[in-house]
């Protein structure tokens, strides 16, 4: 077990000068550049969202830290050292449907902790169960679960590893706006460890990554999150940092904005507060652009 | 009255016992000899001979299960016959479906072998394992095993091929080596699509044993058969495939039941359960 990085300037996640291209296997005179010279970077502890419109490479780069895929140049570093492979500090939550249809909801928040052979997966995948509100639904398979359910049955699968990054692709984008909102909110209350309030004291045992359960509160015990979405008041009540990529193909991040809201937050209140409005005119400004170029592509194309 | 009688979901049963028994009415008033004047036929015992009579036939089924209880060797060995290609063919088929579906180089070689093999009527391939294992079960359970295989080779294939790219990859991040995502992941999506062909690999397996059994044989109810056509005995001939309808509807029955307990993660088709 590594023992977690502690030196405040170590980066959790750091993208350098990252591009990737896809080459047609069939026509290999056709490529396609997703993102070229991405350079991006997570602190520990820090809740980074990535918005831009649509197929602009915002997954490609996802997958890129997550080891998933390969950048065709460029380097990964997590916590200072080069990924290879899967990152295996990394949890992962997918925009699909991605629980396993034919285990229940108990045994597919087990599963990385079964992959792992952690002792006791059982008694901790039951207490992840309960603390995202799904306590007496272990024995439900996926599809007697409704979408927030799921929703929320990866979100236990993820962090039952205790993984030192989260990465989320529109995690949330399928759901309706009500379910949206609560499980934000959810997130965000998981993220900062202070679901204490509201439930019992989380256990503070060893976990696989090395690194203490869920601390209550402090920056420290926080987990790094890069947050994918193109929902830009998502974004801002959510983070720490918004970066806004442009249009593919080709896309590179052309703004970075710090969300200097008060924490905790609450995610439909934030939302008409006057520095929420600030923010959301100033990135919008350089989103709007953005959109109009990546949508004129999509009619063009 | 009508009311009372007419078809609805509460007397369907009734209903369905009644055409059984109009069904073997009408043929027992065709095939008596002397109670119909002949139609068709030259004399009056024709009709028998060329279609049994269906009191004759309930007399050797009475014979056969209580009398003389002399069937229930011959079923157990069809039975064996059964189970043994339907559990070699399934195994054959899930290890081959998983190689050639996780190793493209190999199903790109095997492919037109696969094919061939597929396209091939294999029920003439019978005499043939009766020359290879004898007239033992062996070539019975042979010849199920070559109908089988297919069916679940191509379900294993196809289920491996079509495991969502988003599962394998949440498992890949939970952290899961190559042969965690075999045995976790391919082989439970792969046997999810073995369980929905159940009903017809059970089905062929009978298929071969008794075909086997009817192409030379010494025991089973494919032989009883045999032996009886080999005498002209045309009720022993019907009562016997009575006697294997019966025991082909009891065993999808078993089957079903199998199936709805194994498939109980699938949603029913067109709709989900929601809480």
């Amino acid at each position: 077990m590594k023992t977690p990085d502690t030196s405040p300037t170590s980066d959790a996640l750091a993208l350098d000068a990252v591009s990737c291209t896809f080459v047609d296997r069939n026509d290999p005179s056709r490529r396609y550049t997703a993102v070229r010279d991405v350079t991006l970077s997570v602190g520990a502890g820090e809740f980074v969202s990535v918005v831009g419109p649509t197929g602009c490479g915002k997954s490609t780069l996802l997958n890129v830290a997550a080891g998933l895929l390969e950048p065709s140049s460029g380097t990964v570093q997590v916590f200072g050292r080069p990924l290879a492979g899967i990152n295996a500090r990394a949890g992962y939550m997918f925009q699909s449907d991605s629980l396993m249809p034919w285990r229940t909801a108990l045994s597919n928040v087990m599963a990385g902790l079964e992959f792992r052979g952690v002792a006791d997966a059982r008694a901790r995948a039951q207490e992840w169960l309960r603390r995202v509100g799904l306590g007496g639904f272990g024995d439900r398979y996926p599809h007697q679960l409704s979408g927030g359910m799921r929703k929320r049955t990866s979100l236990a699968q993820t962090l039952a590893l205790d993984p030192d990054i989260i990465l989320m692709d529109e995690p949330f984008s399928a759901l309706d706006i009500q379910t949206r909102q609560l499980m934000e909110n959810e997130v965000l209350a998981l993220w900062a460890g202070d679901d204490d309030k509201r439930r019992a004291a989380p256990s503070l045992s060893a976990t696989p990554s090395g690194g203490a359960s869920a601390a209550s509160g402090g920056r420290q015990g926080r987990k790094a999150v890069l947050f994918i979405t193109h929902d830009l008041d998502e974004a801002i009540a959510m983070s720490d940092r918004v970066v806004v990529l442009s249009a593919g193909p080709a896309s590179r991040p052309i703004g970075e904005f710090i969300v200097d809201l008060e924490r905790p937050r609450d995610v439909a209140e934030v939302r008409v507060s006057p520095r929420f409005i600030e923010l959301h005119q100033a990135i919008w400004a350089v989103l709007r652009d953005e959109v109009l170029k990546g949508y004129q592509q999509q009619l063009a194309a | 009255m009508w009311n009372l009688i007419k078809p609805r979901p509460g007397n369907l049963r009734l209903w369905q016992l009644a055409v059984l028994v109009a069904v073997f009415g009408l043929w027992h008033l065709l095939t008596k000899p002397g109670l119909i004047p002949p139609l068709l036929f030259e004399n009056d015992r024709q009709a028998a001979f060329f279609f049994g009579e269906p009191l004759v036939i309930f007399a050797r089924i009475w014979a056969w299960f209580v009398t003389n209880a002399d069937i229930y060797q011959h079923l157990w060995v069809t039975l064996v016959e059964t189970v043994l290609a339907f559990a070699i063919g399934t195994l054959l088929g899930l290890v081959l479906g998983l190689w050639l579906a996780l190793s493209p180089l190999a199903a790109a070689i095997a492919d037109p072998y696969i094919k061939a093999l597929n396209s091939m009527p294999r029920v003439i391939l019978a005499p043939i394992f009766a020359v290879w294992f004898g007239l033992g079960i062996a070539s019975k359970v042979a010849l199920g095993v070559t109908l089988v295989f297919f069916i679940v080779f191509f379900n294993v294939y196809q289920g491996v091929k079509e495991v969502s790219p988003v599962v394998l990859a949440n498992a890949r991040m939970l952290g899961a080596s190559p042969r965690q995502l075999l045995r976790h992941v391919y082989l439970p999506s792969a046997t999810s699509w073995v369980f929905s062909s159940l009903h017809t690999s059970v089905g062929l397996a009978f298929v071969g044993a008794v075909v086997g059994e009817y192409l030379g044989s010494s025991r089973g109810v494919g032989y009883l058969i045999l032996q009886a056509e080999g005498a002209f005995d045309i009720n022993t001939v019907m009562a016997g495939i009575l006697v294997l309808t019966a025991f082909a509807l009891v065993l999808d029955a078993a089957v079903g039941r199998v199936e709805r307990r194994l498939m109980k993660w699938q949603p029913s088709s067109g709709e989900t359960e929601k809480l």
